[in-house]
């Protein structure tokens, strides 16, 4: 039967060829416009460390004096950073697997290299164990050791694309560059890491497109006074200094190998803020410390531009406006047929059959227009990597998506057909017969 | 005369399609008033006047990487090298600039600690005035000895010696209405600063949707920083090459030094409402999509309608009803149908306006955008049912004897 049925919508549309048409461009258009922001949110809300991300967790204390935002920023207003004090002291107590502190920066380069002017780099001053949690690949050489972090070591681990635009086709392991005027080692260098988004770094920063280039010790980085990027916010008196423990700037991260770590984390974590509590610090009782998985952590974060979900929503409604038309296109198409219906009807055919058939015609017209709507999502994604933002280059479409395109298309044109086929059975057969 | 009844009647019996039909105009009339609201919003934003002769200037950043140099003194030294290039005609340093986002806001009173604007500081070598091309429209440009450098090092102290001030219109208007800002004293710390000339405008180096775009000051303080911008003035052929030749001349100067944003002021300003642009784009385009989906779906239902009724409009023909009649007929039926639309439209486009704002930062929809949107509607409607009404009005009465 359902061959025949779409036998019959074949020849429906080829009856009809403006029609038709005009209900696939339709579709087509509110399903590609859809589809491109679905994809662009989607590839943007994705895993950036599939496989690795399960362990990795953000504990977060809120420092703050009692008096700071309390009446309505309440919770809102908690901070998403690290004081020093308190990521040196989960660092020294080191109960998770791995532990590291971290904060973005960026060195003026200055390359040995005569053709090469000195120019900015985007990177990240973090402690020894940032490399073996995150689980960083090295294509030669590794991290730093937690003694180098003490001693202020100067030595550098470079992206594979830094490394290559300094040091050519040899990589340029045990030698020397020059960043901000001071001589560092190259100890390691990554084989191109590009995790999308950048999680570790603060929201607001550059969370999407360009990942950093370099990595070098945190405490060298504050003893040689370098550009730190990510906010810093103080409060009390006195001057911003960030080895204090009134200013929040850091980035701290966890690795927790298994369920009963985890809990015993949260445990430690809640010990940590009573002891402190009962030697004068963390005032706000109300906010308790929390442990916050990586996408959890990225959620909360709101990594997800709002013009995006926006434009998403406004899509969205177009595709709704795009399925009213439709449903009135098909309601005049399928009336249009009472005739048909009736004859149908009056040879035996239930309402049950009138109404399959029809809902294969809108199928079909779904098919169509979800084909038409794969094109218009490709130009759409097409214009997003024009973009000047980091996420531009993310705007692909994956197989998923591509089969999600056709199969939102045939359940929004068979949504669309639901109230026209439903019409269309209605008709009475020895009615419609008689005004023929 | 329109008889109103009949067509009431055939609305009654066609109660579906008709609703569909007020709910197709409903949902496009509130979500392209909104939508227009955006791009309206934006358009003023991307041409908002900066008070710069935009088409002769070309800007050049440079970070010097040596910390201990005397940096008042290396911009002295770029500026001597980048007049010479030819076709150079006056050089400036200078640090903020309309769309280069190094915004220093300070708060502006008439006595210290009460402020009554916030305003953006602009600080730079003398001649800056000329070379931007601000027009002065009271007082004089700041004097030689007037001049001090920012301090930056010890948290930009000069803002405590600095002598006098320049402020735009817009400020001088909040700070003194109705009268002469010239003479004044004014306050950003305890030490008062008096205002010795008004510019037309200088637009803040960031831009929003608010009315104090132009609440700018301008300082005789000299930047010395080690990042710092360059402002030369060129005629506007020249501006490519004469770029071209600043990068050489700082860098054969002293290489230890980044340059970067070598650019026109077009491009800048191009650069920092790119996104905006886009957005515009985009919302244009669905706007667009809108409106032809809604005439779709309009001319669709009213094509069936006439098919439909074909025998009908046969046999009122027969019975007299001219062709007009009949046009006139199906005109108004669609006239009535997008007035109940747009009805539902107005009060669902306050709704997601009120949601807009909610979320997504957006401002109150002007009312006179509901209006204007209803009859932008009212008058797709009309468009969309003439060629299904000009078919119904040819339809010859012998239809009406007919059998198909």
């Amino acid at each position: 039967m359902f061959s025949y049925y779409l036998a019959l919508a074949w020849r429906s549309m080829k009856r009809g060829p403006v029609l038709s048409a005009l209900m696939v461009l339709a579709i087509g258009l509110g399903i590609g416009a859809s589809m491109t922001m679905i994809t662009v949110l989607h590839v943007m809300s994705g895993d950036p460390l599939p496989g690795h991300s399960a362990k990795l967790f953000v504990p977060m204390l809120d420092p703050r004096p009692s008096s700071q935002g309390s009446a309505h920023t309440g919770l809102r207003g908690a901070p998403d950073a690290f004081t020093w004090t308190d990521a040196m002291n989960l660092l020294r107590a080191g109960r998770a697997d791995g532990q590291a502190a971290m904060d973005a920066g960026s060195v003026a380069v200055q390359p040995m290299r005569e053709d090469l002017h000195p120019f900015f780099e985007r990177g990240h001053y973090v402690t020894s164990d940032f490399f073996s949690m995150f689980g960083i690949p090295f294509l030669i050489g590794s991290g730093w050791t937690p003694a180098q972090d003490q001693a202020r070591a100067r030595v550098v681990v470079l992206n594979a694309e830094l490394d290559r635009k300094l040091f050519g086709n040899s990589t340029g392991i045990g030698q020397t560059v020059s960043l901000d005027n001071t001589d560092f080692r190259v100890i390691g260098v990554v084989k191109g890491w590009h995790p999308q988004p950048m999680f570790y770094t603060q929201q607001g920063g550059h969370i999407f497109g360009e990942s950093d280039q370099f990595f070098l010790p945190l405490q060298t980085a504050l003893e040689l006074k370098l550009s730190f990027n990510d906010r810093m916010s103080c409060w009390g008196n006195g001057p911003d200094d960030r080895q204090s423990d009134r200013c929040t700037w850091l980035q701290f991260w966890v690795m927790l190998d298994s369920p009963a770590k985890v809990a015993a984390y949260r445990t430690f974590l809640d010990n940590y803020w009573s002891e402190q509590q009962n030697s004068g610090r963390f005032p706000r009782k109300d906010s308790p410390p929390h442990l916050y998985g990586l996408m959890a952590w990225l959620a909360h974060e709101q990594v997800i531009p709002a013009n995006l979900s926006m434009q998403m929503w406004l899509a969205i409604g177009f595709l709704v406006v795009c399925m009213l038309s439709v449903v009135a296109l098909l309601l005049a198409k399928f009336l249009r047929r009472s005739g048909e219906v009736s004859v149908r009807r009056a040879l035996g055919a239930k309402r049950r059959d009138i109404f399959a058939q029809f809902g294969v015609e809108a199928g079909v017209i779904g098919v169509a227009g979800g084909v038409f709507g794969l094109v218009i999502a490709q130009i759409g994604l097409w214009s997003v990597r024009q973009r000047p933002d980091g996420y531009a280059h993310l705007a692909q479409m994956d197989l998923s998506m591509l089969i999600s395109t056709v199969l939102l298309a045939i359940a929004a044109s068979v949504l669309a057909g639901l109230l026209p086929a439903w019409r269309a059975c209605q008709v009475a057969p020895a009615l419609q017969l008689k005004s023929q | 005369m329109i008889e109103l009844q009949p067509i009431l009647v055939a609305l009654r019996r066609h109660r579906l399609i008709a609703g569909l039909l007020v709910l197709l105009v409903a949902l496009t009339c509130a979500i392209v008033c909104n939508v227009a609201f955006m791009i309206q919003e934006r358009a003023a934003l991307i041409q908002v006047p900066s008070g710069l002769a935009e088409n002769q200037l070309v800007t050049i950043d440079s970070i010097n990487l040596d910390r201990a140099a005397n940096q008042v003194a290396r911009h002295q030294t770029d500026l001597a090298a980048l007049r010479m290039i030819p076709g150079v005609e006056s050089a400036v340093a200078v640090d903020a600039l309309p769309f280069n986002q190094n915004d220093w806001t300070n708060g502006i009173g008439l006595a210290p600690e009460h402020n009554i604007a916030i305003a953006s500081a602009f600080n730079g070598t003398p001649g800056e005035l000329k070379t931007l091309g601000l027009t002065l429209v009271a007082g004089r440009g700041f004097q030689a000895d007037e001049y001090i450098p920012e301090d930056s090092a010890h948290g930009y102290d000069g803002l405590n010696h600095v002598p006098t001030a320049i402020i735009t219109r817009a400020l001088a208007e909040r700070l003194f209405p109705g009268e002469s800002a010239l003479g004044k004293l004014i306050f950003t710390t305890p030490n008062p600063i008096r205002v010795v000339g008004v510019v037309a405008r200088l637009l803040r180096p960031n831009v929003g949707t608010g009315n104090d775009n132009d609440f700018s000051i301008l300082f005789p303080m000299l930047p010395d920083t080690r990042d710092v911008t360059y402002v030369l003035r060129t005629a506007p052929q020249d501006r490519e090459r004469v770029l071209q030749q600043a990068r050489d001349v700082l860098y054969r100067l002293d290489g230890n030094r980044v340059v970067r944003n070598d650019m026109t002021f077009q491009q800048l300003r191009a650069k920092y409402f790119q996104r905006d642009r886009t957005m515009m784009e985009l919302l244009i385009a669905s706007a667009l999509g809108l409106l032809l989906v809604a005439a779709l779906g309009i001319s669709g239902l009213a094509n069936f309608w006439v098919q439909q009724r074909t025998r009908t409009i046969g046999i009122r023909r027969a019975l007299g009803a001219t062709r007009g009649d009949i046009l006139r007929y199906f005109q108004t039926e669609n006239f009535m149908i997008v007035a109940l639309g747009v009805a539902l439209g107005v009060m669902l486009a306050i709704v997601l306006n009120l949601v807009l704002m909610e979320y997504y930062e957006l401002q109150h929809l002007p009312p006179w955008y509901l209006p204007v949107g209803a009859a932008a509607l009212w008058l797709l409607g009309q468009l969309a049912v003439l060629a299904p009404a000009l078919r119904a009005s040819h339809i010859s009465p012998a239809m009406a004897t007919r059998n198909v």
